[in-house]
């Protein structure tokens, strides 16, 4: 009886926290496109975003695109078609390693660091000393955030993928005797629109999903320091489930419009 | 004075001591419960022009949330609120933002942008009031009048994080002077800073309402505080203005629950 309702219990707040959710984003389209507009601010974010994620996108890209030709070689030595690895990891890097992978190490990255961030500003009154002064926090604060994740995932997916085929590159490189250019006009000629299309828009999504996450688990951050120690744990889980969900549904999309 | 000390639910109140003059601020039965917790249980207040008026009350007895009604952060389940004679629950957003602006408000914990520096601290409020500083275009005379104000003109191109908390008090009131406002409400203002720096902080808020000549709303469970810097305080007890008075007509009730406030 006490575990049905405590199901019971945590289903309702599951779906309480999906409906606020819905809430948080439905006030994002509302306010997104109605001055006045933070561009200021919007730039400091997607710079922020950006510049403190590059290194950690760079070595995470590098070592995947090692690690998956590395580990691949054998099998494809075995079946005799390791000239065929360029195409492999060109396409699955592209279409599925690539942005989940970038999109999950920006998920700890980011989102942590916003639910934190307006976390903190929340327990300690700066959102509403913000809201005093005549500023909207909302616009100031998490639309600024939600449009540079935005913006600035796709990005970084690209620089990540790119490393990582640079990684995959080197082994092939150093093991194979298989020159730069050889590998990349390989990799180039076997991808098509149907692999970089679908995967760029996820991306978008993907960056989407990170922001409004974090801003929202921040946004409403309560119960004083704990609870932005919470609100950065909860918006990194949060962040990194929905990226699987939307990825899962980006991938049925995709196969429907372009038969993977 | 007009005490009844008999029912405890009595409304003390002392019409001797209301200023004349104009209203700045006007609360009326004012409610405001969270979940089953009545915090307001009709709340009155009234503020004249240029007068310090002290609410006190224990923590938790809802002086923020009252305080945070006049601003509209908070609304109340019943009652009215006007400032400067507007009715704050009324308003449409840009109306209650351009009548922000000439209401100053000092935060228990300063609440300064901790990512920017002081001079952007001071400079955010004026960003959404250009039309109030008229044709100024260069703010940095604006923000060093401010600081020179509060003795922290050197601290310009600091971080919070560098400032201690007298001076992220003193930058903070800084902020709350640099749109000129009518009305100044302080929460907690002494709170968590030592009996020096508290001192500080008062005589700078004194010498402001005579500088400025604005009217203060002051929030605040510390009782040296109350007497030195109130014209009339009101006891802020189970949600309703229990007693008001002076501060010396207070100190001498001995009503338990009044004097509760004033025992050493």
């Amino acid at each position: 009886m006490g575990n049905t309702s405590t199901l019971f219990k945590g289903l309702k707040e599951f779906f309480i926290e999906i409906g606020d959710l819905s809430n948080f984003a439905t006030r994002f389209f509302k306010e997104v496109l109605k001055p006045p507009f933070e561009f200021k601010e919007l730039m400091r974010q997607c710079y922020q975003m950006g510049n403190r994620s590059l290194v950690l996108v760079t070595i995470t890209g590098f070592i995947i695109g090692l690690v998956l030709t590395l580990q691949s070689r054998p099998t494809l030595i075995q079946f005799g078609a390791v000239s065929w690895m360029p195409n492999m990891v060109g396409i699955s890097i592209v279409r599925e390693i690539g942005p989940v992978i970038t999109a999950l190490i920006c998920a700890g990255r980011i989102a942590s660091g916003i639910g934190a961030e307006l976390g903190s500003m929340r327990v300690t009154e700066q959102i509403d000393a913000m809201e005093v002064s005549g500023t909207n926090p909302f616009k100031y604060l998490v639309i600024t955030r939600i449009m540079a994740t935005t913006l600035m995932i796709p990005i970084l997916v690209i620089y990540g993928d790119l490393v990582a085929l640079y990684g995959s590159a080197l082994v092939e490189n150093l093991k194979g005797d298989v020159s730069f250019q050889l590998y990349f006009n390989t990799v180039f000629d076997a991808l098509s629109f149907s692999d970089l299309v679908p995967a760029t828009i996820k991306s978008f999504f993907f960056g989407f999903a990170i922001g409004l996450v974090g801003c929202f688990k921040g946004y409403y951050s309560k119960k004083g320091t704990a609870g932005v120690g919470v609100a950065a744990n909860t918006a990194v889980v949060m962040a990194s489930l929905l990226l699987f969900v939307i990825d899962f549904i980006a991938v049925f999309i995709s196969d429907i419009f372009y038969e993977l | 004075m007009n005490f009844n000390m008999t029912d405890p639910n009595q409304i003390i109140t002392s019409n001797e001591t209301l200023p004349r003059g104009k209203a700045v601020i006007e609360i009326k039965d004012l409610y405001k419960s969270f979940g089953n917790n009545h915090v307001l249980n009709g709340f009155n207040m009234t503020l004249m022009e240029g007068e310090n008026l002290v609410v006190m009350g224990k923590s938790g007895s809802g002086k923020s949330v009252m305080i945070k009604c006049l601003v509209g952060l908070v609304k109340p389940d019943r009652g009215t609120v006007k400032v400067l004679g507007k009715e704050i629950n009324a308003l449409d957003q840009k109306t209650l933002d351009e009548l922000r602006s000439d209401i100053g408000f000092l935060f228990q914990g300063s609440a300064l942008y901790d990512s920017m520096t002081v001079r952007e601290n001071l400079e955010f409020p004026m960003r959404r009031h250009k039309e109030k500083l008229g044709a100024v275009t260069d703010t940095e005379p604006l923000v060093r009048e401010a600081l020179e104000n509060v003795g922290l003109a050197h601290t310009m191109d600091l971080m919070p994080v560098e400032l201690s908390g007298g001076m992220k008090r003193r930058v903070a009131l800084a902020r709350t002077l640099i749109l000129k406002p009518k009305v100044i409400l302080y929460d907690e203002p002494t709170s968590g800073l030592d009996p020096i720096t508290s001192k500080e902080i008062i005589e700078l808020m004194r010498s402001i309402q005579k500088k400025y000549g604005t009217s203060s709303l002051i929030i605040t469970h510390d009782v040296d505080c109350a007497r030195v810097i109130s014209e009339r305080m009101i006891l802020l007890v189970d949600g309703i203005n229990y007693a008001e008075g002076t501060y010396s007509q207070l100190s001498q009730s001995t009503d338990p629950k009044v004097d509760a406030f004033f025992k050493k």
